[in-house]
């Protein structure tokens, strides 16, 4: 007995005395709501399983990133809607960032009216609900006039009540070799920036990186285009009956989700961005300007670098905030993973397996976001004592 | 005003926003001239020797360095900067590069220097400071009294003609401050012009060819060590001295 | 960049600096000093310093003004010159300004939703006491023990209020509940819910136990790594499904528990950030002195943790503010919900933007004025530290 007691003080008993109970704890709770979900699933008549997966969806979705019909299965119906929340959440990502950075340094500005502006900006997005927003640029694609009565924003760029229209090239194979050029030339500038770099620090001559890199990307794609006898056919949108014809188009869900998740974002990162920059010391300007470095100089070896290491970990969650928010999409009607899996588990009943593949493929993404967030804070973390 | 000059301040004026920090100051030194200027805080000192590479910019008067007037022109700043090297009160070296890469970045893109020939150099002034051994290390891995030679020897890589130092040794622990104010002796030793910022009486006995004192906004006066320290004119001269000269 | 000398002040990353121009060696007591100032009007040279000190400024400046001049003018005239305050929605559709006579109309039930009619005072009075609650907890003279028993006792009004039943109260089942009432209750439930929850996981996960911190870490990455629609999906169509047969919970619940798991994950790294931010010491000299684990907690770690995770903590408390949008979703009837509810009446159609502007000026009134409170709170916690 006194034994017992003894043991029971040890530090090392006690703990797995604690665990013991709390996992045992923890699995009674889960066997018993498992155990009534499965009474409740078979009183229902409800399947278990993935089995539906191979079934036919028997839904339209309103737009697809690849071929889809009604006949198709759940599971092409999910990859869908997946690939729908990975476009509007890429195209917002890219649009957030181009104005969140262009805000937050205008928040920086000397110029007292600009600062002002981009902090009303700022005060504005960040303090109403996202949803709210979304619900209003929906609002506003909607009630806008039918496609006979659409607005010409600008010649060709037509705006209705079903979306955007604007021309694009005409179908050719010249575009195909065009854009491999682009992607080549693309390659190519950064290669150029890299030997530039290193040139400049191996010889100190300055070298015309940027000259250099433009002309690169610039010049294969033209002369590619100008190769292929420059097929400049515009394919442009006309109205035909009651909708248009011709040329490209995105959707008013697309759009309204497009915009708000950009512009809300963008107040998020704009504040990352200014708080970055102001993280840098003062002093280190000083320094540059007294070792005689250029402003432009300063920015880009002295503030940047450093800047960066503070910007880029909340600014990757932005991103993985910006996506998870993606599925704000099924208030609007956006047809993104949520909404399709929405869908798929009204239509069959099995709520359970539907909610944790979708919440899967959500962590799926964290997980990988968070990966390369943490292998970039490795790569750049100052080494102090 | 003398005509081998190298540093000419006449009649410098600034404010900040109501603030009068530099009053009328007039001051010329000659070249290889040790000017070490000290004074209470706030007199202005700092902001004097700041505006000798226009970190500030003065308002009314004209500073002269080595021929050129600094004034609005961008190239004339750009080339008194790459004469006149400046360290710190708080290093300010930069903490995502490693020490030789502190000490190699402006050469490289503002001298135009290759990255061998300058990294060569760069060793030799680390081994002046005593501390090449630390070349490879990051400035946040080093005390401050390295910190603060690792910033001198970067000033020094520009091949600078005229050296600032604001306030060198204030932010440093006492043990640390010989270390460096032994880097700067030997560095007077050499016939380099120095205008520097500081409280280290000994070393300004020690050192300086003239001390400049200053209150207010003005300098108050000037002369040499011996004049200064035996022989102070001023009533606010012999009481600074009296707090400074206490312990 | 500007052809301009780069002094300090001049290049554009630097400019933020100028508020506290580097002075550091210009003691306070100085300004005083009486001095020769450069001839000039203030105002003039202030613009000159701030608005016209480079010609990328002054573009910029004339930029600025441009867009005010286009913009402001159409806004005011919409706004206030040419609206419409009250009347019918034939008055609207003659004027060119905006319709608040919507708002007239609407706003009981925007604010509160398909609550009984008569009966409305009885919301109006629970939000009064709620924002009430909300402006004294803000103050700090207010922050002792009484508080948490003020809180309670207007918990318990609240809910007499909203249910009724007693008191010669009608009995109002809440699924009738709506609009303001509904996101202010669950915000501050979520929050209040979510923050002892948040605490216990944020201690589990710095355990040396690992079967309770591998269930910590599993537990807050999953919550923050999947959305908030997809956990109130999972609160609303699963809850009923784990529970007995027979055992029904509403709606309304189900979406304040998926509201508090997921804010407590959220919290919880908070809170975290907070326990990490004790010196090591601070455990040793507890440890030193004998104290248990749990009474070195609650005595020592969590009143220092505590005190530096306010801010934060009123941070998540406006995301949650927001976030409590998001049960439109699953069928509630928010402010939210209220407000496009108002927008579908076929009378007053043309006017959503009216009404949208409304809700989001409350959202915004309420979201705005905590995240300064919060940006405050930050600064007099500095304050403390600093010293």
């Amino acid at each position: 007995m006194s034994n017992l007691i003894q043991a029971l003080n040890s530090a090392r008993v006690r703990g797995w005395l604690y665990q013991g109970l709390f996992l045992a704890g923890a699995l009674a709770v889960a066997g018993y709501l498992v155990s009534n979900t499965l009474t409740n699933l078979a009183n229902r008549g409800v399947a278990t399983g993935f089995g539906f997966l191979e079934r036919e969806a028997g839904f339209e979705i309103g737009e697809s990133l690849m071929s889809y019909a009604a006949s198709d299965t759940y599971l092409r119906a999910l990859v869908v809607g997946l690939l729908n929340t990975l476009s509007v959440s890429a195209a917002a990502v890219v649009l957030a960032t181009v104005l969140g950075v262009a805000i937050g340094v205008a928040r920086l500005s000397s110029n007292w009216m600009v600062g002002r502006f981009a902090a009303v900006f700022v005060e504005t997005v960040r303090n109403v609900p996202l949803l709210l927003q979304l619900v209003v640029w929906y609002t506003i694609m909607n009630r806008l006039p039918s496609p006979r009565e659409a607005l010409e924003v600008v010649p060709h760029v037509f705006l209705s009540n079903r979306g955007m229209k604007f021309p694009v090239l005409a179908d050719h194979p010249g575009h195909g070799w065009a854009f491999l050029a682009l992607l080549a030339g693309i390659a190519a500038a950064i290669a150029i920036v890299r030997y530039g770099r290193r040139r400049r620090e191996a010889t100190g001559k300055p070298f015309p990186t940027l000259p250099a890199a433009i002309a690169a990307v610039v010049l294969p794609p033209v002369a590619v285009f100008v190769a292929t006898g420059a097929p400049l056919a515009l394919d442009v949108p006309a109205l035909a009956g009651f909708n248009f014809e011709g040329g490209g188009s995105v959707t008013p869900e697309f759009t309204a989700l497009l915009i708000g998740l950009s512009v809300y974002t963008a107040g998020f990162i704009a504040e990352i961005v200014r708080s970055g920059i102001l993280a840098v010391p003062h002093g280190q300007t000083e320094a540059g300007l007294a070792l005689g470095l250029s402003p432009v100089q300063i920015l880009r070896l002295v503030i940047l670098p450093q800047a960066l290491r503070v910007i880029v970990p909340p600014l990757t969650s932005q991103y993985l905030n910006l996506t998870k928010n993606s599925s704000l999409a099924v208030a609007i009607g956006y047809p993104d993973l949520v909404s399709v899996t929405n869908t798929s588990a009204n239509q069959t009943g099995q709520v359970v397996e539907a909610v944790a593949m979708m919440m899967a493929v959500y962590l799926v993404i964290s997980l990988c976001i968070a990966g390369f967030m943490n292998w970039y804070n490795r790569r750049v973390a100052l080494v102090t004592r | 005003m003398t005509e081998n000059a190298i540093i000419e301040l006449r009649k410098v004026g600034k404010w900040y926003n109501s603030y009068h920090a530099l009053r009328d100051v007039s001051l010329s030194i000659g070249k290889g001239e040790k000017v070490v200027v000290c004074g209470p805080s706030g007199s202005g000192k700092s902001t004097m020797i700041r505006c000798i590479n226009r970190l500030e910019a003065h308002q009314t008067g004209h500073i002269v360095v080595d021929g050129i007037e600094l004034t609005d022109d961008v190239k004339a700043v750009e080339k008194i900067r790459r004469k006149v090297g400046m360290v710190f009160q708080n290093f300010n070296l930069f903490p995502h590069l490693t020490v030789l890469q502190n000490l190699t970045l402006a050469p490289i893109w503002v001298r135009g220097m290759a990255k061998s020939e300058i990294e060569e150099i760069a060793m030799m002034y680390l081994k002046r400071v005593r501390i090449p051994d630390q070349a490879h290390k990051f400035p946040g891995q080093l005390s401050g009294g390295q910190q603060q030679r690792v910033a001198i020897a970067r000033a020094l890589c520009m091949r600078p003609e005229i050296m600032l130092f604001d306030e060198p040794t204030s932010a440093l622990d006492p043990e640390m401050v010989k270390e460096v104010l032994d880097v700067m002796t030997e560095l007077a030793g050499e016939g380099m012009t120095m205008v520097c910022v500081t409280h280290e009486m000994g070393f300004a006995r020690q050192v300086a060819d003239s001390i400049v004192f200053m209150a207010e906004g003005s300098i108050i006066e000037s002369g040499s060590p011996a004049e200064f320290f035996e022989n102070p004119k001023s009533e606010r001269t012999r009481q600074f001295l009296g707090q400074i000269l206490e312990h | 960049m500007s052809k301009e000398v780069p002094t300090n002040t001049t290049t554009a990353w630097a400019a933020s600096y100028e508020e506290e121009p580097s002075q550091a060696s210009v003691p306070p007591q100085a300004n005083g000093v009486t001095a020769l100032k450069p001839l000039g009007w203030a105002p003039v040279n202030w613009a000159k310093a701030n608005l016209f000190n480079t010609p990328l400024n002054t573009a910029l400046t004339v930029l600025c003004l441009a867009i005010l001049w286009f913009t402001v003018p159409p806004m005011v005239n919409w706004l206030l010159l040419n609206a419409v305050w009250s009347g019918s929605s034939e008055a609207c559709r003659e004027a060119a300004g905006a319709c608040w006579s919507i708002i007239a109309v609407k706003h009981r039930l925007i604010f509160f939703g398909t609550y009984p009619y008569e009966e409305q005072w009885r919301p109006f009075l629970a939000c009064g006491l709620f924002v009430a609650m909300l402006g004294i907890s803000g103050v700090r003279a207010f922050w002792r023990p009484a508080l948490s028993v003020a809180w309670a006792l207007v918990l318990i009004a609240m809910g007499v209020l909203m249910w009724g039943g007693i008191l010669g109260l009608t009995y109002v089942a809440n699924d009738r509940w709506g609009g303001l009432p509904i996101t202010l209750m669950l915000s501050v439930f979520a929050i209040a819910l979510a923050f002892p929850l948040s605490i216990l996981l944020a201690l589990g996960r710095q355990s040396s136990l690992p079967a309770i911190r591998t269930f910590c870490i599993g537990f807050i990455e999953l919550m923050r790594g999947v959305p908030l629609v997809s956990v109130l999906f999972m609160a609303s169509v699963m809850f009923p499904l784990f529970l007995p047969e027979g055992v029904t919970v509403d709606k309304l619940l189900r979406a304040l528990a998926g509201l508090t798991l997921f804010t407590a994950a959220y919290l919880a790294e908070a809170v975290r950030g907070g326990l990490q931010a004790i010196p090591k010491g601070q455990y040793e000299a507890a440890d030193a002195l004998g104290l248990s684990y749990w009474q070195k907690t609650r005595l020592i770690v969590l009143p220092q943790a505590l005190r530096i995770v306010i801010p934060p903590i009123v941070n998540q408390f406006i995301s949650c503010f927001k976030d409590t949008s998001l049960v439109t979703i699953v069928g509630l009837y928010d402010l939210l919900t209220a407000a496009t509810v108002a927008t579908t009446d076929p009378e007053w159609r043309p006017y959503f933007a009216e009404v949208y502007v409304f809700a989001g000026m409350i959202f915004w009134l309420f979201c705005f004025s905590m995240s300064r409170y919060s940006q405050w709170l930050e600064r007099l916690a500095n304050r403390y530290t600093r010293r």
